[in-house]
């Protein structure tokens, strides 16, 4: 019988991109409004050219966090550095961040080309080099057509290329995006997904992304930094979070599963009627198992059985979600193919492997 | 929605009252300005231009017309140069205190313009407190005689009038303007007064417009504070109006004028508006 | 906003935007308390520093019969001004929102031309047409030159707290059986109520302290401004400055009353520009 795998901390379960170099260096970062402590001790590695997804439901912090690394915000303790130089102290206009906001922020009174070449302007760059750079940027976006438009003239999708643009052309060393495509609905939203990370494997800058959508953060991310109450509940690739979740916030919130309450003894885990051996510590023990990894019995050696009644089927497409009454009051969520005959009594199995010991995630003040 | 009872009975009072008492008033002025009086003193119901002729010809009235223009102009441009910067800290600096601030700019405007034309007279008096403080602190010798019965006077006095007139706008205009411009402004590596020249007071523009009108319009028809503090040399247009109707006892000749007077303003407000919408970005 | 005050050179801009700030409001205050102050003072106008303060001149002015009369008129011109003024400002304000028929543009721009308008001017054309009628001057034209150029005060207030007002409030009271008459009392004039009161505040604030309309429509009983204006021919007695500080205090008291109300009925700390964008309308 295999047995459940003993999991990592958190610590180690943040994956460092190691490969690649860090850029921006998070360290200690708090910030409280008044008495309302917003992000609590913060500390996260940035590496060059990583599509970096800060997660969380809305109030986590995310934006907050993002505000001070484009310096709207100052934190109330804690240091930013990029490479060896301190970031914390200076204003935004000093920073080789951009950003891209989430309701764009256009300029109305100047063209598109005039927005995009805003920040060159600024810095006194030659014309020359404006036109040419713009005219590049706009290219890239695939606005070269309406570079002469004002912002109230063209669509929600056309204005976030625009400001995308607009923040590239400076390149900087890191681009952040304030939930740019909250704005777009769903079938634009789900092609400007995979144009801005083709896009960001292309210009090979950092990006920092945030949203509240964890399927667009598992589509488009190198790594997920999921933010809960201020707080980092784990920082990770999407692939290593989805199967390896770290605490039970971080499995319910990605993606759908069953959290299993149970505890240990003598090396056997006993949920209610479930049973099964694991080589860990006695006690109790919150274990997470994806709805997928349910099968409808097909009698595999080493596998925990289980039988219930269909409480509810959920059409999905390609698949469907049923719950399942099981023994004790257990009610599992199970994935499986759609099309097969509706069934009310079934038996189902898992893996013991498949059910990943997490840790509690305890209210926070 | 609304039935055809309804909107007749909403429609039509008021509609008979205007006509009335709006209508046919400046229709008689219009009429008036063509006719003319007789050395009787009673008025001469011919049809004539020579009210007309008499305006163009006689330097007294573009005189005045121009003084009076000159003045407005000057109460606009000081009403700006003191409301805009108020406005903008209003609108960027004050934060809670916002809301208290801006009542106080309001207040002065609504309450009784002769009570604050009349403080300004005693202030500006030969006898007043302004030239007697400053008599007390030895930096001069005589009053000032240039304080009271000026275009001086008059052009301080509207200011302190229209101020808030100007003010007002502006102010609604900064308050437009998300703040999230001003953001991503600095994020492209505008410093504050870049983003101020390059963002806000364009994107504030309308409102300053808008004021600089109202202030010029207002000064320009204003005849109390020329009549209690202007003396000879600061006469407006309005003022001969008056006289016109008063004393001089020539009321298709003020007629003329007061349509003259109609003209300008509704062209000026028409310019103005023109301009506006050019200068409006949403 | 942090963004804006961070960095040293924030801070002085800050610092110059704060002092001309306070020059501004100096400048908008001071005759006021220069007149307050005065008003108390034993030497009357002029003379500085002011000393031997006093209340000789309040009691000369409560005893003052002229200026009682002259208040006691102005209240009566104030009161049935803002009656008709409402009368009619409030229909105009419905007909603007909500009906369409020939001559509304001209009907618009007609009810809004004295808010920006010499005062002089309307008051001169409803003297021409008293004239011509042969109506005397008295209270009565008085009454009804406020009341005709303040029916723009009325509806510009009226219009923009209609704007707030939500259409299907009135759809549902149709709908549940109530008719245009009901509905109106119902459910509009609640609505409308904190506007028409700051409306009236307003206009009674304004013709209280109405002279240029008032100029050629005056009879032989005088309006206080007027017999202020009057006095103020002859010469400047103190007496002035005492009811001068009475009228700023009540208007005073006016004014923020009126401003909370509108606060209230609208939510927006933007008031009074529904005054300066009527203008607008009266061009285009």
């Amino acid at each position: 019988m295999t047995s459940t795998t003993i999991p990592n901390s958190t610590a180690s379960a943040n994956t460092q991109s190691a490969a690649k170099p860090s850029l921006l260096s998070i360290r200690n970062v708090a910030k409280a409004f008044g008495r309302n402590s917003v992000l609590r001790n913060i500390s996260l590695e940035i590496a060059e050219g990583e599509f970096l997804t800060i997660l969380g439901e809305s109030g986590s912090g995310k934006t907050t966090l993002l505000r001070i690394v484009a310096g709207f915000e100052s934190a109330s303790s804690g240091e930013l550095w990029m490479g060896s130089e301190r970031l914390d102290g200076q204003p935004p206009y000093r920073r080789r961040v951009n950003t891209v906001f989430q309701h764009y922020a256009l300029f109305p009174h100047l063209t598109v080309e005039q927005n995009v070449g805003y920040g060159l302007r600024v810095a006194k760059r030659p014309e020359a080099e404006i036109t040419q750079r713009v005219a590049e940027a706009l290219d890239k976006v695939k606005m070269t057509a309406h570079a002469r438009a004002k912002p109230s003239k063209i669509s929600g999708g056309q204005q976030q290329r625009v400001a995308l643009a607009r923040a590239l052309v400076n390149r900087p060393r890191l681009l952040l995006l304030d939930e740019p495509l909250s704005a777009l609905d769903a079938n634009l939203r789900r092609q400007m997904q995979v144009e801005l990370k083709s896009l960001q494997r292309e210009v090979g800058i950092a990006f920092v992304f945030v949203t509240h959508d964890q399927e667009e953060a598992m589509v488009m991310s190198d790594r997920i930094a999921l933010l809960r109450s201020g707080e980092l509940e784990q920082v990770a690739t999407p692939r290593e979070i989805y199967s390896r979740p770290a605490t039970a916030y971080v499995a319910q919130f990605i993606g759908h599963t069953n959290l299993l309450r149970g505890g240990v003894q003598g090396g056997v885990v006993r949920c209610g009627a479930l049973a099964w051996p694991a080589s860990l510590p006695d006690g109790p023990a919150l274990f997470s198992l994806r709805p997928e990894q349910v099968r409808v019995g097909s009698g595999a050696s080493g596998a925990v059985k289980v039988r219930g009644r269909v409480l509810h089927h959920a059409f999905h497409g390609a698949t469907e979600l049923i719950r399942v009454q099981c023994a004790d009051g257990l009610i599992l969520v199970v994935r499986i193919a759609s099309g097969g005959a509706p069934q009310n009594e079934v038996e189902l199995e898992f893996s013991p492997s498949d059910a990943v010991l997490v840790r509690e995630s305890p209210e926070r003040t | 929605m609304f039935s055809r009872a309804y909107k007749t009975a909403v429609t039509v009072p008021p509609l008979v009252w205007v006509a009335v008492f709006l209508l046919v008033p400046y229709l008689l002025m219009f009429g008036y300005s063509f006719w003319s009086v007789s050395p009787a003193q009673t008025i001469v119901h011919t049809w004539n231009l020579e009210n007309y002729k008499e305006l163009l010809q006689k330097p007294v009235y573009w005189q005045t017309l121009l003084r009076s223009m000159w003045i407005a102009a000057r109460v606009m441009l000081f009403s700006l140069l003191l409301g805009y910067p108020l406005a903008y800290f209003l609108s960027f600096y004050a934060g809670k205190r916002k809301d208290l601030l801006y009542q106080m700019v309001i207040i002065p405007l609504w309450v009784s313009y002769l009570v604050r034309a009349y403080a300004w007279k005693t202030i500006l008096g030969a006898d007043g407190v302004l030239n007697t403080s400053l008599q007390y602190a030895h930096l001069i010798n005589h009053p000032l005689d240039f304080l009271l019965y000026s275009p001086f006077a008059v052009v301080l006095t509207l200011t302190h009038i229209y101020t808030p007139f100007a003010f007002l706008p502006i102010y609604a205009a900064l308050e437009h303007i998300p703040r999230n411009l001003v953001e991503a402004s600095h994020d492209l590596g505008a410093t504050p007064a870049q983003t101020f020249w390059k963002v806000i007071f364009p994107l504030s523009i309308p409102g300053v417009l808008a004021g600089a009108t109202f202030a010029f319009v207002l000064s320009l028809g204003d005849f109390l504070a020329p009549l209690l503090l202007g003396g000879p040399s600061g006469i407006m247009i309005s003022n001969i109006v008056v006289s016109l109707f008063g004393a001089a006892y020539n009321w298709p000749l003020g007629a003329a004028i007061s349509l003259g007077m109609l003209v300008l303003v509704v062209s000026l407000l028409f310019f103005s508006e023109r301009l506006e919408k050019k200068w409006s970005f949403s | 906003m942090e963004l804006l005050v961070s960095g040293p050179a924030n801070a002085s801009r800050s610092r110059w935007l704060l002092a001309h700030a306070a020059t501004v409001f100096a400048f908008l205050y001071f005759p006021i308390a220069v007149l307050i102050l005065y008003s108390f003072n034993g030497q009357g106008v002029g003379g500085f520093p002011p000393h031997n303060l006093t209340l000789d001149w309040y009691r000369m002015l409560f005893g003052d019969g002229a200026i009682w009369d002259s208040v006691f008129n102005s209240l009566q011109v104030a009161f049935a001004a803002m009656a008709i003024s409402l009368m009619f400002g409030v229909p105009a304000a419905l007909a603007l929102d909500r009906a369409q028929f020939t001559g509304k543009a001209v009907f618009r721009r007609l009810v809004l031309l004295p808010l920006i308008l010499p005062g002089i001017i309307t008051g001169l054309s409803l003297a021409m047409l008293f004239k011509l009628t042969n109506v005397k001057t008295s209270l009565l034209t008085i009454i009804l030159g406020h009341g005709t150029a303040l029916i723009s005060v009325a509806t510009t207030e009226v219009f923009a707290g209609l704007q707030k007002l939500d259409r299907a409030q009135e759809e549902a009271s149709l709908d549940l059986g109530a008719n245009y008459w009901q509905t109106f009392w119902r459910v509009t004039m609640p609505n409308l109520k904190l506007s028409i009161i700051g409306a009236a505040l307003l206009i009674f604030t304004l013709s209280m302290d109405e002279i240029a309309v008032s100029f050629f429509l005056i009879g032989r009983d005088n309006t206080l401004p007027l017999e202020i204006w009057g006095r103020l021919r002859r010469g400047i007695t103190p007496e002035i400055n005492a009811v001068s500080t009475i009228i700023f205090v009540f208007s005073l008291v006016t004014i923020v009353v009126w401003y909370r109300l509108r606060v209230r009925a609208e939510g927006s700390a933007e008031v009074g520009t529904e005054l300066i964008d009527s203008t607008a309308y009266v061009a285009n």
